[in-house]
C-alpha cells in the first residue's frame, strides 16, 4: 500500500524527502493526516498571509486545520527583511539610530534609545540628566502611541472597526506632539550616543501636559467599549494561555511575559535612563492568557501617562546633549544594552574592533520570540482565535525580519 | 392594462427598487460608519459624495469578469444568480400600505422566510465552487449559521402570528391599530411578549443577514474575504447588493411585524392614508440605520460561540415564548369569558 507521502510526493505536492526547494514551506508541516480511510477528513492546510488583513504585517502562518480547529501552525516569516544588522556594520555609530528606527518602526524610539545605549556604554560617555529625562519622556509618549497601534488593531481582529479609529484619534494627538519635538512622525533619529537631537520646543510642556490630563479618560472610555463588550470577553479569556514556566522557557518579555505573571520589567529591574527616578507599578496577569495580556497593556499605558508627568514635572535644567566627538570610535570590545520597548527586551548587541563602524550589531527583538510561543500554543484553538491571539502578543515583523 | 403588464410592472417596480435601494444604502452605510468612526466617509464624488456609490456601481459594471482557472464554472457563474433571486423574491410580500404591494399572499411572512432561506445555498455555492479555502471556510461557516438562525427567527415571529391571528403581514399590520390605555400604540414591540420576540427577532435576524456581529461568512480578519473572495465585477457587485436587499427585508419585516408597519400613532389615520410607503420607508431606514450602529461598534463572536448562542438559548427561549403565549392567551380569554 502506498503511503499519502508518497502520493503526495508523486503528484508535485510534496518535495521529495532531501531534496529542498526555497518556494515551498517545510515538509513536516504538509503532513497528510493519519487514517486518512475515505472516513476520517483530511486536513487544511491553509495559508495565512503574507497578504492577510490581520496578521499584523508581513507574517505568514502555515496552518493545518481540522475544519476549523488548528492542528498545527508555523510561522514563516522574512518578508520583511531589509538586512539592519549587516547594514549596521556599513554605517558610523551616529548612524545606527536611523537604522533602529526601521526596526520596529512603531516604536522607534526605543530603537534608538537601545543603540545609544550600547555606544555609549562602551565609549563610557556621561550624559547631561536632561538628555536622560528626555528620553524617557519620549519613549513613555511612543510607548503609549505604539499601545494604541495594538489596541487598535486588536480591536480591529475581533471585528470591532470603531475601536481602531477612536485609538488612532488619540495616536494623533501623540504624533503631532512627537513631529514637534523630533522633526519626524515615525523615523525619529532623536536619540543620539551622548544624547538627544534637540530640547523640548516652547510651549510643548503645556501640550504634553494637556494631552496627558485627558488620556486617562480617553483610556477609561476605549476600555468600557472594547473590554467592557461581553462578545470581546468571550472572545478573549482563555484563549492563547502561555503558562509563566513556557513564557520565560521561550524566552517572552515585555507585556506577554508579565501577562504571564512574571514581573520583569527592563524599566524596573535594570533601569536605564531616568527610570530609576520614575515611580511607578509593573502590572502582571495571572494566567497568562489574551485577556491577561490586554489588561497588562491597557493597565502600562496608565503608568506610562504617570511617567509622562513625573518627566515633565521633574524636568532638571542643563544641555540635552554631551560634548561627543564628529566621528565615534569606540575602542575595541563588546557590550549589551536593553530597554524595556513596546514589545518588550528589545537588546542591542555591540561588538567593536576600534573602527568607526560596528564588528557586528545584533539586534534582539522582543516579537520573535513571541512567534516560536505562537507554534506552541495555536494548535487546539479555531482559526478565528489565531487572529485574535496574534493580536494579543502585539508582534512587530519590522523587527522581527529586521 | 393587459395582464401581462399587470404581472411585469411589480417584478420590475421590485427590481428598481432594489436596485435603488443597494445604492441608496451603500452610500448610507458609508456615511454612518464614517461618522460613527470619526471620518466623513465619501466627500468628493458629487454633493458629500452622493455620486460614490453610482459611480462605484460604474466601475462594477465595466470591470473585468475574472473566472479563476479552477473554479467550477457552473456554479461559480450560477451562485451570485441563486444568491440574488431569492433576496429579489422576497419583496414579493413586503407590504408597504395597505394597498401597496406587489402581490398579496395570505401567508406572506411565511413566504418571505422560505424564500429568505434560499439565499445560504447560493452562498455556499459560491464558497464551494471558488476553489479557493477562505471562500470555502466562508461558504461552510453561512450554511452551518443560517440554518441554526433560521429555526429562532421563524419561532420568534409566532407569538406574533398567534397574537395577530393571521400569517397575511397586512392583516399583521392592522392587527397593531389601536392604543392600550388610550395612547401607547398597540404596536408588538410594546407588548411585554412581543418585546421578547422583536429581541429575538433582532438578534437572530442580524444572524441571518450575515451582520456584525455575526458577520461569519465574510469575517474580514480572518477569511480575507470569505466566501466572495474570488468573485470580481458585476457577479461580485450581484452579491453585495442582495446582502443589502437582505439587510432592507430584514428591516421591513421587523417594522411591519413590531412597529406598526406604514403606520403613525396619535395622528389621525386618514391624515398619513396616503404616505403609507413614505412612512414605511422611513421606519425601514431608521431600522437599517441601527442594524449599521451595531456594526460599526461590535465586535464579532467566534463561530463556536454563534452556534452554542442558536441551538442552546435563542431556539429553547422562543419555544419557551410561544407556550407562554399560548398560556397568557387562554388564560385571557378565560377570564374575559368569565366576566
Amino acid at each position: 500500500m502506498t503511503d499519502a507521502r508518497d502520493i503526495a510526493t508523486e503528484v508535485g505536492m510534496l518535495a521529495p524527502e532531501g531534496t529542498h526547494d526555497p518556494g515551498l514551506p517545510p515538509a513536516g508541516i504538509r503532513r497528510a493526516p493519519e487514517g486518512v480511510d475515505g472516513l476520517t477528513t483530511e486536513h487544511l492546510i491553509i495559508n495565512m498571509g503574507p497578504q492577510h488583513p490581520s496578521t499584523h504585517g508581513v507574517l505568514r502562518m502555515i496552518v493545518e486545520m481540522d475544519g476549523e480547529e488548528i492542528v498545527s501552525a508555523e510561522a514563516s516569516i522574512g518578508y520583511l527583511h531589509r538586512g539592519i544588522e549587516k547594514l549596521a556594520e556599513h554605517r558610523r555609530y551616529n548612524a545606527l539610530g536611523t537604522l533602529m528606527d526601521r526596526g520596529d518602526y512603531v516604536s522607534g524610539i526605543h530603537g534608538e534609545l537601545a543603540s545609544a545605549l550600547a555606544v555609549e556604554k562602551l565609549m563610557e560617555i556621561e550624559i547631561p540628566r536632561k538628555a536622560d529625562y528626555l528620553r524617557v519622556l519620549l519613549s513613555e509618549i511612543n510607548r503609549i502611541a505604539s499601545h494604541l497601534v495594538w489596541f487598535g488593531t486588536f480591536g480591529l481582529d475581533t471585528g470591532a472597526m470603531g475601536q481602531f479609529l477612536y485609538a488612532m484619534r488619540d495616536r494623533e494627538f501623540l504624533v503631532d506632539i512627537l513631529e514637534s519635538i523630533t522633526g519626524s512622525r515615525m523615523m525619529f533619529n532623536y536619540v543620539r550616543p551622548g544624547g538627544v537631537l534637540a530640547d523640548l520646543p516652547v510651549g510643548m510642556d503645556a501640550q504634553i501636559r494637556e494631552f496627558s490630563d485627558g488620556f486617562d479618560a480617553y483610556l477609561q472610555e476605549h476600555h468600557e467599549l472594547l473590554g467592557g463588550n461581553e462578545i470581546f470577553q468571550h472572545r478573549v479569556k482563555g484563549i492563547g494561555t502561555i503558562d509563566r514556566d513556557s513564557a520565560l522557557a521561550f524566552g517572552l518579555s515585555g507585556a506577554n511575559l508579565r501577562g504571564s505573571g512574571v514581573a520583569f520589567d527592563v524599566r524596573r529591574d535594570r533601569a536605564y535612563s531616568a527610570y530609576d527616578d520614575m515611580e511607578f507599578d509593573v502590572p502582571v496577569g495571572s494566567t497568562g492568557d489574551a485577556w491577561d495580556r490586554y489588561m497588562v497593556r491597557m493597565e502600562e499605558m496608565r503608568q506610562s501617562n504617570r511617567m509622562i508627568r513625573q518627566c515633565l514635572d521633574g524636568m532638571p535644567e542643563g544641555g540635552f546633549t554631551a560634548k561627543v566627538p564628529k566621528v565615534l570610535r569606540p575602542p575595541a570590545g563588546e557590550v549589551y544594552a536593553a530597554v524595556e520597548s513596546s514589545r518588550g527586551e528589545t537588546g542591542i548587541h555591540l561588538v567593536s574592533q576600534g573602527g568607526d563602524t560596528p564588528y557586528r550589531f545584533h539586534y534582539k527583538a522582543p516579537s520573535l520570540a513571541v512567534l516560536q510561543a505562537l507554534e506552541e500554543i495555536l494548535p487546539g484553538h479555531l482559526l478565528a482565535d489565531v487572529v485574535m491571539i496574534i493580536g494579543s502578543t502585539d508582534i512587530m515583523l519590522g523587527e522581527i525580519d529586521r | 392594462m393587459s395582464d401581462v403588464l399587470r404581472v411585469i410592472l411589480p417584478v420590475l417596480a421590485a427590481v428598481g427598487l432594489m436596485l435603488t435601494n443597494g445604492v441608496v444604502l451603500i452610500y448610507m452605510l458609508r456615511k454612518v460608519l464614517g461618522h460613527l468612526h470619526l471620518r466623513l466617509g465619501p466627500m468628493h464624488v458629487g454633493w458629500h459624495g452622493v455620486l460614490q456609490t453610482v459611480a462605484d456601481v460604474g466601475k462594477l459594471l465595466t470591470k473585468e469578469d475574472i473566472t479563476p482557472n479552477n473554479v467550477d464554472k457552473a456554479l461559480f457563474f450560477l451562485a451570485p444568480a441563486a444568491v440574488f433571486v431569492p433576496s429579489l423574491m422576497a419583496y414579493a410580500a413586503i407590504p408597504f400600505s395597505e394597498t401597496w404591494r406587489i402581490t398579496s399572499l395570505d401567508t406572506g411572512l411565511l413566504y418571505t422566510f422560505a424564500v429568505l432561506s434560499l439565499v445560504p445555498i447560493g452562498v455556499l455555492m459560491a464558497g464551494w465552487s471558488s476553489a479557493n479555502k477562505w471562500a470555502l471556510l466562508g461558504g461552510m461557516r453561512a450554511a452551518a449559521q443560517q440554518i441554526a438562525y433560521e429555526v429562532p427567527l421563524l419561532l420568534s415571529v409566532l407569538p406574533i402570528v398567534m397574537l395577530s391571528g393571521s400569517l397575511d403581514l397586512v392583516e399583521i399590520v392592522s392587527a397593531q391599530g389601536g392604543y392600550w390605555l388610550g395612547f401607547v400604540p398597540r404596536w408588538f414591540v410594546l407588548h411585554p411578549l412581543g418585546f421578547i420576540a422583536s429581541l429575538i427577532f433582532l438578534v437572530a435576524g442580524l444572524a441571518e443577514l450575515n451582520q456584525t456581529p455575526f458577520d461569519m461568512s465574510e469575517a474580514e480578519s480572518e477569511l480575507v474575504a470569505g466566501f466572495a473572495s474570488e468573485y470580481s465585477a458585476m457577479k461580485f457587485g450581484l452579491l453585495f447588493l442582495s446582502e443589502f436587499s437582505n439587510s432592507f427585508i430584514i428591516s421591513a419585516l421587523g417594522i411591519t411585524l413590531f412597529f406598526g408597519g406604514w403606520t403613525l400613532p396619535w395622528i389621525p389615520a386618514d391624515w398619513v392614508a396616503h404616505i403609507g410607503p413614505i412612512i414605511f420607508m422611513l421606519k425601514t431606514y431608521i431600522g437599517i440605520a441601527v442594524f449599521m450602529w451595531i456594526r460599526g461598534t461590535y465586535p464579532r463572536v467566534r463561530i463556536d460561540q454563534l452556534m452554542s448562542l442558536g441551538w442552546k438559548r435563542l431556539i429553547p427561549i422562543s419555544l419557551s415564548l410561544i407556550m407562554v403565549t399560548g398560556i397568557a392567551m387562554k388564560v385571557v380569554e378565560s377570564v374575559r369569558g368569565v366576566s
